[in-house]
């Protein structure tokens, strides 16, 4: 067993903290505020080449390993955690999925422009309808010719009305038997394809959520992801790779929570006394520290089970059930440690304690998460 | 053209720093590491010469393997190549010993270097010596403390800031050049370039190599004790009509601080 990162990760993790430090801490407080998508900096994130972690050489991209990748999400998420899901949607969900299930020439069109950031990719699975429950997608697909015309309302899809090309699931009919999910790349300028609203949010402001209308848009066949019916086989499997993301997300929200939380307590004062001298407030530190911690860990080592081959779609469950429920706490603890302060929005953990409440809802709720483990136990013994 | 970096790992400039009083050193541990901030500068001029008029960048540090981190870093941004100068010294603080250091490598590796950069000074022992030194030990032109440098092929022209003025300096090269905030902005590393700098080798020179005389090698600084600064107090703010607070000034710094 070995703790330690390699070099090159802690370049990359040293690198990513210092741009998110210096190039996002200072502007992103207005884009939450205003609702705005940070084009700019996802743009810079793109020049660095965080867009293309997940894509090879020959797609123009620079894949790292998934612990280097989930390092890079962990540092975004510690000052935004809306940037971190915006790149993690492009990179572990829509530039993965081409990677993994797309033709050759799907591949050519898509993934090195995906990698170079000229595209953003999104995902798109939940319906108004349909959330934990994915097979039950209203969203219908038909042939017709060579095309597919799709009809339906998609919601909850992050950089919704952003992003060029989404990955979209939904109904295909079988003559024989129930019609079954299939995946497809949809454009935003393909006919038929609008955006019709943002979700007001609790948190995330400028990952802007968007509810998307398909009205008889026109896909072309090749478009298609996988074969006809293998779209559950494709979100699922999407879903255990990126929840090590989420989990990541948690870890770094958490940890920017942490260092809060210690700074705000050594320089309160109450009592005569810096408030981090009352056992009450080091306890909570003490708690929250140890969260932060057996979070990361479980984190680093489902992406590290990703990297060695091994199954890790356990792992990435309890990893992603155990940082987003732990966010949560850490998050309400470090809020308490602030006082009426920690109320106000004048202080960041206002912002990060709004944020931490959708981790254990999206990409699988922690119910979903239990079913997972639980599913994994019994069909070990 | 041949552009040599030299660059030094320093503490974090926002870590706590603590002193040992039994070693006279500062404790290294639980401390961040960093490629000094004025090292940064000199890098990325390096780079933007490298890229406008063609040549070698090459990154070269002094001191233990730790420091091939930083060099690393040096990779992952631009530079072709880097070296460690393999010293088994702590912290000298003795500025003529590293210059000499350095002198000898560069008339035994790099003799045809053409430009020799530096931060101004490494945060840390902030003596800003090295430079100098190391033009002097050269017999080379030197500028230091330099906010713009253009560049000819056998020439150059920087600017450097003194007391309310910019001073303008023609140089011949080669050349040592310091660094100061202000020359540019340096640049992240890429992925690209971290993935590329993790397949190159860096050579670590141990410092006999270098052909040094022992003597010169001996550092002629002895370090007598190490001090954190006093915190500074809190100021005081007095309130009131004018008058009322002139004359509290006037009092207290009469009375308290005894400057008048």
């Amino acid at each position: 067993m070995n703790f330690e990162l390699t070099e090159e990760q802690i370049l990359l993790r040293d690198m990513v903290r210092d741009f998110a430090e210096k190039e996002i801490a200072p502007q992103i407080g207005a884009f939450e505020d205003s609702h705005l998508f940070p084009a700019e900096i996802i743009r810079k994130l793109a020049d660095l080449g965080l867009l293309g972690m997940t894509i090879p050489s020959e797609y123009e991209g620079i894949r790292t390993d998934y612990l280097s990748f989930i390092l890079a999400l962990e540092e975004l998420s510690r000052i935004s955690p809306s940037v971190c899901l915006i790149v993690s949607v492009h990179t572990s969900l829509f530039s993965k999925s081409i990677l993994e299930f797309g033709t050759p020439a799907l591949k050519q069109k898509y993934l090195p422009r995906a990698a170079r950031g000229e595209i953003l990719g999104a995902f798109s699975l939940t319906e108004p309808g349909a959330g934990s429950d994915a097979t039950s997608l209203k969203t219908k697909a038909a042939k017709k010719g060579q095309e597919y015309i799709l009809n339906g309302t998609k919601s909850w899809v992050t950089a919704g009305s952003e992003a060029d090309a989404i990955l979209v699931f939904a109904q295909t009919e079988r003559p024989e038997g129930p019609a079954k999910l299939s995946a497809f790349i949809v454009e935003k300028n393909f006919p038929g394809f609008k955006v019709a609203r943002i979700e007001e949010k609790m948190g995330l402001h400028s990952s802007l959520t968007a509810e998307i209308a398909l009205e008889d848009c026109r896909v072309p066949a090749e478009n298609l992801l996988g074969e006809e019916g293998r779209g559950a086989r494709i979100a699922f499997h999407l879903l255990d790779g990126s929840r090590i993301g989420i989990a990541a997300q948690a870890v770094g929200l958490s940890q920017q929570a942490l260092e809060l939380a210690v700074r705000y307590a050594k320089q309160r004062e109450a009592f005569g006394r810096p408030i981090s001298e009352f056992q009450a407030i080091q306890f909570m530190l003490a708690d929250i520290a140890t969260l932060v911690e057996a979070a990361r860990l479980l984190t680093y080592r489902a992406a590290d089970c990703y990297d060695r081959g091994l199954p890790y779609g356990k792992e990435a469950a309890m990893a992603k059930l155990f940082a987003s429920e732990a966010a949560s706490k850490v998050a309400t603890h470090a809020l308490q440690i602030h006082g009426g302060y920690g109320y106000s929005k004048e202080y960041e953990i206002e912002r990060i304690y709004r944020d931490t409440r959708v981790l254990s809802i999206y990409e699988g709720t922690s119910e979903i998460q239990r079913l997972v483990i639980a599913r994994n136990l019994l069909k070990d013994s | 053209m041949d552009i040599l970096v030299f660059v030094k790992r320093v503490p974090d400039t926002e870590s706590r720093i603590r002193v040992s009083h039994e070693t006279n050193t500062v404790v290294e541990e639980g401390l961040n590491f960093i490629i000094s901030p004025y090292d940064e500068y000199a890098l990325e001029e390096a780079l933007r010469i490298k890229e406008s008029k063609g040549g070698k960048v090459t990154a070269v540090s002094v001191g233990k393997e730790d420091a091939l981190t930083i060099l690393r870093k040096c990779l992952a941004m631009g530079a072709d190549e880097a070296a460690l100068i393999k010293d088994p010294l702590e912290e000298t603080y003795d500025g003529l010993r590293t210059a000499r250091i350095i002198a000898g490598f560069v008339k035994k590796k790099f003799p045809q270097a053409r430009l020799l950069l530096f931060g101004k000074q490494s945060v840390g022992a902030d003596n800003a010596q090295v430079p100098s030194m190391l033009a002097e030990l050269l017999d080379l032109p030197q500028v230091n403390v330099v906010v713009r440098l253009e560049l000819e092929e056998d020439r150059g022209v920087a600017y450097r800031e003194i007391e309310g003025a910019q001073e303008k300096v023609a140089f011949p090269l080669p050349a040592v050049i310091s660094a100061q905030k202000g020359l540019n902005e340096p640049r992240y590393e890429t992925l690209k370039g971290i993935m590329a700098a993790k397949r190159k080798e860096i050579p670590i020179i141990p410092i006999e190599e270098i052909g040094i005389a022992a003597e010169d090698l001996a550092p002629r600084v002895a370090v007598t004790r190490l001090e954190i600064p006093p915190a500074r107090r809190a100021g005081r703010v007095t309130s009131g009509p004018a008058e009322e607070t002139a004359r509290q000034l006037v009092e207290f710094l009469h009375r308290e601080a005894k400057v008048i």
